[in-house]
């Protein structure tokens, strides 16, 4: 028995359908009688108000990567939904699932700039899977279900809801409705058997294989199958950024990190190994360097769901469409029990020089300022490798995601395709609420947290319990090491004066602490993760460390900076 | 048809400027793309040859055979490769049921020009009636100040025409369609393709029930 609503209550029972328990957003004119429904659900829907359009966003996209459910996003129109653009852009690339729901103006008043009327449907159409604009109370159940299968389903991404105004007040017969079919969208291509049986002979007739593992691994929930391919032919990984949690960091197979701040082994065996297979990743111009010398060497297989990354950047000469989780699993089971002991080994010496040039020095220092690495280290250990990690983007990103360990899968946010600084905070305050009984450990600089700085504020009054570790070296640290690199040393405007960051924290409530020495970082560390809610950790580090190894860009991949005078 | 104006690759025949030992594979394609009929779709599909820095040389939007389809006609100078990245990319939008890419010799092409000449030149000059004519072209309108003529063929036709008419001074305005195709193929692609995913529909409500 259907019952008479306003498209506003349309939209909320079929967010409930949907499944959505957390919102994040921020209201405003054109959304009002959204947000004047939403009232009524507080119990169903927990709705996070931010400081900041951008950081809703970032904060479902936390959400989103820690839980793998779809994060939900509320904005108004105009300057609420341009707001949000960075990070739709944010989601497109790194494959996030989210739902932006912005107002807009009445249907009768498109196209006439009225008061924060903004084509956003034209604006957001290049950076989402989906984008469309309700004029009607009657497609609201059917367009929040259709946004929603398209979110999450095949390769995720984001999807933006455009609802006018009085679509939002008409009222209308509600009748839930459940999309799970659109028949100009194939969100997993079918695999051809054949196609697992060539893949299955390639692999068992390789000597040295190497598997290059993204986030599409994550995206497919498909960890287990990924390990026991990896056991069952003894075949060596890599990860890239994404998919760093893919795999567990202490997994023999596992070597590390692929490009730009990789491994140097990774690296160095991607233009050594005779099979790369690529599994869940894009072939990223961060992961590849020279495209012209990338695995020359090598046949290529490309496991992915979407068949536009297929030879997009790498031509391949096997593709196997479909999901990881299916695929690799029927893989698997064509795979010989193999054993590439003597290639496996041949990546020790290649550890070993970065460990004596690169990690030892990271780890370790017997003096001088704290490095951003050694804290990333300690920080790792002190939650017994558990933690979530959240990072913000640039100097900050890299250490932390190169030292810091993993053991569970969806542990690893951060910005990859786009670079986005600002991500951190708010995408750590998402993932307290898509993990609420994880530790969430966001690592920062101090350019990134004064971006979304204002964030701190939701953390104040939702009492989100997260961790921020900030490394402040008073630099734009990553643009500072590529000025001393390839810019002669000019650093042009990337010194910073900065504020006083705990007693920014102390007027938000926010426990805090600053540690300049080495010997008092374990106690802080300590304080840190036993203060209960959120905590802020400013660690005064060395100014002008640099990340690495490095392949300088457009370099072959295999050409790392191991030193650097 | 040869290109001089600088926008293809500027070293081989079929682009327009160099010999063929040196071909860069730059060929004319055609693509043939069927969506649903939802407002906004051009802009995507355009915006994919926009961001891959492809001209769009004729494009033609129209129903199809199949109700609530549309067909979108568009062709292009670009490589094998480049086409096929084109092609993937804009099947990936949510809306487009299926593209597809031909080369000239897998599809029968047709373009239409209408040319409005001035009557008094058409009358003195004698040469315009016999172009007309040796070309197989339609006068579909003819008074005192203009006559128009209407000419349907490949572009080559078309263009071979205009120079002719332009020789004799008398095109007052010419206008000529995007190009419209139908494949040479016995398969019919679209129908294929939603009949299977009609049968996958129904599997997966059986699975459900």
């Amino acid at each position: 028995m259907s019952e008479r609503v306003t498209g506003s209550e349309a939209l909320m029972r079929s967010l409930e359908n949907e499944g959505v328990t957390t919102l994040f957003g921020y209201p405003g004119g054109a959304i009002m009688p959204v947000y004047d429904a939403l009232y009524d659900h507080r119990d169903t829907l927990n709705h996070v108000l931010v400081r900041h359009e951008q950081g809703a966003v970032h904060a479902a996209q936390g959400y989103a990567r820690v839980s793998g459910k779809v994060g939900c996003v509320i904005a108004t129109s105009g300057p609420g939904a341009m707001n949000t653009i960075t990070g739709i852009a944010d989601a497109m690339i790194d494959s996030t699932p989210i739902v932006v729901i912005c107002g807009q103006v009445g249907a009768a008043m498109l196209g006439t700039d009225a008061f924060q009327e903004v084509d956003v449907i034209g604006v957001t159409q290049p950076i989402t899977k989906w984008a469309y604009q309700i004029r009607r109370a009657e497609d609201v159940a059917w367009a929040v279900s259709r946004a929603f299968y398209i979110a999450k389903s095949g390769r995720p991404g984001p999807v933006v809801l455009d609802f006018t105004k009085n679509a939002q007040t008409a009222v209308v017969e509600y009748e839930s409705a459940k999309v799970d079919f659109i028949r100009s969208y194939v969100p997993v291509p079918e695999w051809d058997d054949n196609v697992i049986l060539q893949a299955a002979t390639m692999i068992n007739a390789s000597k040295k294989p190497f598997v290059l593992v993204g986030q599409g691994v994550e995206l497919g929930e498909a960890s287990c199958e990924l390990k026991a391919f990896l056991e069952k032919a003894q075949i060596p990984a890599g990860c890239t950024l994404l998919g760093l949690s893919a795999l567990p960091s202490d997994h023999p197979l596992n070597m590390g990190m692929l490009g730009m701040h990789g491994n140097l082994a990774c690296n160095v065996k991607t233009n050594e190994c005779d099979l790369l297979i690529a599994i869940g990743m894009r072939f990223d111009d961060r992961v590849t360097g020279n495209l012209n010398t990338y695995a020359k060497q090598a046949k290529i297989i490309h496991f992915d769901i979407d068949p536009s990354e297929i030879n997009k950047n790498v031509k391949v000469d096997l593709a196997v469409l479909g999901n990881c989780k299916d695929t690799l699993a029927a893989v698997t089971s064509l795979v010989k029990e193999t054993n590439h002991q003597e290639w496996v080994d041949s990546f020790k010496p290649y550890a070993e020089r970065e460990y004596e040039k690169v990690t030892k020095k990271a780890l370790a220092p017997i003096d001088g300022p704290l490095l951003m690495s050694e804290i990333a280290h300690k920080v790792s250990e002190a939650t017994n490798n558990e933690a979530v990690l959240v990072t913000d983007v640039g100097q900050n990103q890299m250490f932390s995601c190169k030292y810091f360990k993993f053991t569970h899968a969806h542990s690893v946010i951060t910005s990859g395709g786009c670079g986005t600084m600002g991500f951190g905070l708010p995408a750590a305050i998402g993932a307290t609420y898509g993990a609420p009984e994880r530790t969430v450990c966001m690592f920062t600089g101090d350019g990134g947290l004064q971006m979304t700085i204002q964030e701190l504020g939701t953390i104040m009054e939702q009492g989100s319990p997260v961790k921020i570790i900030l490394l402040n070296n008073n630099f734009l640290g990553n643009v500072r090491q590529w000025q001393y690199l390839f810019f002669n040393k000019r650093y042009s405007y990337t010194p910073m004066v900065n504020p006083d960051f705990e007693l920014i924290a102390k007027a938000y409530d926010i426990p805090s602490r600053t540690v300049i020495l080495r010997e008092d970082l374990d106690d802080a560390i300590r304080e840190m993760l036993e203060t209960d809610g959120a905590f802020l950790l400013q660690c005064v580090v060395k100014e002008e460390d640099n990340v690495l190894p490095m392949t300088p860009p457009g370099a072959n991949v295999d050409e790392m900076i191991l030193e650097i005078e | 048809m040869k290109k001089n104006d600088g926008s293809q690759c500027g070293t081989c025949d079929t682009c327009g400027k160099c010999n063929d030992q040196n071909d860069c594979g730059i060929r004319m394609y055609t693509l043939i793309i069927y969506s649903e009929n939802i407002a906004g779709l051009l802009n995507q599909i355009t915006a994919v040859f926009t961001r891959r820095q492809v001209n769009i040389e004729s494009l033609n939007v129209c129903a199809s055979s199949t109700p609530g389809v549309h067909k979108y006609t568009i062709s292009c100078y670009c490589t094998e490769e480049m086409v096929k990245m084109l092609t993937k990319q804009i099947e990936k939008k949510i809306d487009v049921l299926q593209a597809n890419y031909f080369l000239e010799d897998e599809i029968y092409i047709q373009e239409t020009a209408l040319f409005k000449l001035s009557t008094p030149v058409v009358l003195s000059n004698k040469n315009v009636s016999r172009i007309v004519r040796f070309h197989d072209a339609r006068i579909v309108e003819v008074n005192p100040n203009y006559v128009v003529v209407e000419k349907s063929g490949m572009t080559d036709d078309i263009l071979a025409l205009y120079e002719k008419l332009k020789d004799c001074d008398c095109v007052l305005q010419f206008a000529r369609t995007g190009r419209i195709c139908i494949t040479k193929g016995c398969v019919e692609l679209l129908d294929e393709y939603l009949k299977v995913r009609m049968m996958k529909y129904d599997l997966q409500k059986t699975q459900q029930q």
